[in-house]
């Protein structure tokens, strides 16, 4: 038996402090011999999380990073992979079932640990488990902010020093967007998300819909937040418009990750870009946001209701028609910052889901050399939600250059 | 975003049409004032509270407590409408729509048609509905049906405070008369809603649940308890699609016969009386154009066919319930292959 004090004794997840990004767990941890599988916190806002399906078996050996279950949240379904190594024991709650984040859901030990001590460790994890309070007063919500003229309404998060990490969606998204990513990011970094003009609870008014129109609001946005630096962390049209300002105001970029960035070859699915902008009706929409992700399972109804819930706001579609225009044309995207990518003097990364359906991950190729590029297996535009613990190993690496 | 109840969110794309377009007023019995109130004071804000606070930002001109004569003050928002604003006008319960109706039916819904598309009549009549009030039979029904049934007007039935903002910012803004239905038992039911204004397409269904199995279509208020089935009835391994239509005019028919294809099953949930009500309409619908995707006969839960009952006891049983609703399911999928009813 491993439990010490009033804690049953565990192995910390990925998006804890001492977690070391899904990478080999301490050797000291190894030894533990049994390992409980808790309900990971995704998302600062996540209180709760509902087990929708086991993928391995009691009796069966899981390894680090296997995909054992899938977990889903209002927000987002995801697979989850074992933080631990060992034979799992117990399948402590069951499929369907709705429990707060840290609660036990399965026990992992070595083959050899008796029944009866596998018995002892969730009775007494069960006993001195408390869940959080919910909606406590520290309960991270998003806010409305007032920077050069415009309502943005932004989430942030994290200790107020260290380099700051400034998240910028893509086309049609939010700041939720980034919902894996900020949590684990805020363990040692001030991180800001915020919604772009045009999109979610910022203004709808746009002077026009041009990278470089965005890239000045996102300037004054950190202006008016004293970010005199900040690592930016774009998602494609988000992307070029961290790439822009990188270029345009180098003092501002403390490092530069790109996750399948607009504006580094011609090709985009106008096909996606017309259907998000024309579909009103969830069963129509769907199909145009599974475009997003490798697999089509991860796109939740609520998702799906969220992004119409955006749609409907007055001003909305006309910010998205006047981004839409400014950037794309049918298949072809109209920025191209490939020429320039090599000027960009900050540390500067690019991360790719190698099955992209809306930005091909071949634009990342004959790159500078010093630009480091990963592409990822299994995953499609929204790399950063399908593939959270890997990019956000990534962007903390970079920030450590 | 915050949290709003349905009273509030009504409330505030009232408020937000008023500051967007001079041209809407909201006119109604007790709107502001009320029994023992001095008419420019905002006693009452309606009789259960909704337009509370208009009156005193938007003052007596455009906020108009009527007298209690519903047949001249539908009238004179009917002819308002016509001749250029956009009313808002309040018949606090649809029950009293018999003194007003030949202004609703005869002139309102026919004037664009009769006029041969030269005349618009953006009016909107909100109007409260539905049993679970203890109201009696005279203030408890739901004649949604009726509306639906005369060409010319667009009927609404929000189902919950999201639905209603959207919906009754997008009836305002509708140039064609629409009749808006609150359910009084609803008005403090709380959820999430955005600040900013928004609108719902009318004739766009919300499906609010996707299963394999069985397609529930329920109207208004008879959504959450078609949701609370459906969830239910999950955890038994049956799985069910909810359909709100949102307004039954226009009828998203698409999306209905879309989904019944896909499950084989009908379950239609209304509140209103069985005959020529919406339950009886949807399953016409899916009879005539469906027929080949049916592997069970559809099944309607309704009230019955019988004024609501002013006992407490009777009106309980009265309105259709979640486990009347999980039952009809139960029978639907007990009919075919599919899984047994227990």
């Amino acid at each position: 038996m491993t439990i010490e004090g009033h804690q049953p004794r565990r192995v910390p997840n990925w998006w804890e402090d001492d977690a070391g990004d899904g990478g080999p767990v301490e050797e000291e941890e190894r030894m533990a011999t049994i390992r409980p599988i808790t309900m990971p916190k995704w998302g600062l806002a996540m209180e709760e999380g509902m087990l929708a399906r086991w993928t391995v078996d009691v009796g069966e050996t899981v390894a680090l990073g296997q995909e054992i279950m899938d977990i889903e949240t209002t927000k987002i379904a995801n697979v989850f992979e074992s933080p631990v190594t060992g034979v799992l024991r117990r399948r402590v709650v069951g499929e369907g079932d709705t429990v707060p984040v840290g609660a036990l859901l399965g026990v992992v030990s070595e083959p050899d640990v008796p029944e009866v001590e596998v018995d002892d460790f969730v009775r007494q994890f069960l006993e001195q488990f408390k869940p959080a309070e919910q909606g406590g007063a520290t309960a991270v919500v998003p806010e409305t902010v007032e920077a050069g003229g415009r309502r943005i309404r932004r989430l942030k998060a994290g200790p107020d020093t260290g380099v700051p990490v400034l998240f910028l969606h893509g086309f049609g998204a939010d700041l939720s967007s980034w919902t894996l990513n900020q949590a684990a990011l805020a363990e040692e970094h001030p991180v800001h998300a915020i919604d772009l003009p045009g999109h979610g609870g910022s203004t709808k008014e746009l002077s026009d819909g041009s990278v470089e129109a965005l890239a000045a609001a996102v300037l004054d946005y950190m202006d008016a937040e004293g970010l005199d630096t900040a690592h930016l962390v774009g998602h494609s049209l988000g992307a070029a418009i961290a790439a822009t300002i990188a270029l345009d105001a180098p003092a501002r970029v403390a490092g530069l990750t790109l996750v399948a960035p607009a504006g580094l070859g011609e090709e985009i699915a106008g096909d996606f870009i017309d259907g998000f902008i024309s579909q009103s009706r969830a069963r129509k929409l769907r199909p145009y946001l599974e475009m997003l992700v490798a697999n089509p399972d991860l796109v939740t109804a609520e998702m799906v209701e969220e992004v119409l819930k955006f749609k409907r706001l007055d001003g909305a579609m006309a910010a998205l028609q006047a981004i839409a225009e400014a950037n794309f044309a049918g298949d072809t995207q109209r920025v191209s910052l490939r020429q320039r990518l090599g000027d960009i003097q900050a540390p500067v990364q690019i991360v790719w889901g190698e099955s992209d359906r809306v930005l091909p991950a071949r634009h990342a190729e004959a790159l500078p050399p010093h630009i480091q590029v990963t592409t990822i297996a299994n995953a499609g535009h929204i790399v950063h939600m399908e593939k959270a613990p890997e990019v956000n190993a990534l962007i903390r690496r970079l920030g450590e250059t | 975003m915050s949290k709003k109840s349905y009273r509030q969110a009504i409330n505030e794309a009232l408020r937000q049409e008023m500051e967007r377009d001079e041209r809407v007023i909201i006119m109604g019995e007790d709107i502001s004032g009320g029994t023992g109130a001095a008419g420019d004071q905002d006693a009452w804000g309606g009789p259960l509270g909704v337009t509370k606070g208009l009156r005193p930002q938007f003052g007596p001109d455009r906020v108009l407590d009527t007298h209690l004569a519903e047949i001249s003050f539908v009238g004179a928002a009917a002819g308002a409408a016509l001749t250029g604003l956009r009313p808002v006008v309040e018949l606090m319960f649809v029950d009293f729509m018999g003194v007003c109706f030949d202004q609703i039916l005869n002139q309102t819904a026919k004037f664009r048609y009769m006029f041969g598309g030269k005349a618009v009549t953006p009016l909107v009549i909100r109007t409260m509905y539905g049993a679970g009030f203890r109201a009696a039979s005279q203030h408890s029904q739901c004649l949604y049906p009726v509306f639906t049934h005369i060409p010319g007007l667009k009927v609404a039935l929000p189902s919950n405070a999201y639905e209603a903002k959207g919906l009754l910012i997008q009836a305002i803004r509708d140039d064609d008369p629409v009749i808006f239905f609150e359910h009084k038992a609803m008005y403090d039911d709380e959820m999430e809603v955005p600040d900013e204004p928004y609108s719902i397409p009318f004739g766009e269904a919300n499906v609010t649940r996707e299963g394999d199995d069985v397609t529930i279509v329920a109207f208004g208020r008879m959504v959450n308890l078609a949701n609370q089935a459906a969830d239910s009835l999950a955890k038994q391994g049956v799985s069910c699609t909810v359909v709100d239509p949102r307004t039954t005019s226009p009828l998203d028919t698409e999306t209905i016969l879309e989904t019944v294809e896909e499950t084989g099953r009908l379950v239609v949930v209304d509140e209103a009386h069985p005959r020529c009500g919406m339950a009886s309409d949807i399953a016409g619908l899916v009879a005539e154009n469906a027929f080949d995707a049916l592997e069970a006969p559809i099944k309607l839960v309704t009230a019955p066919h019988v004024p609501v009952p002013f006992s407490p006891a009777l009106e309980d049983i009265y309105i259709p319930s979640v486990a009347k609703i999980e039952a009809a399911v139960r029978a639907a999928m007990s009919h075919g292959s599919k899984v047994a009813a227990e």
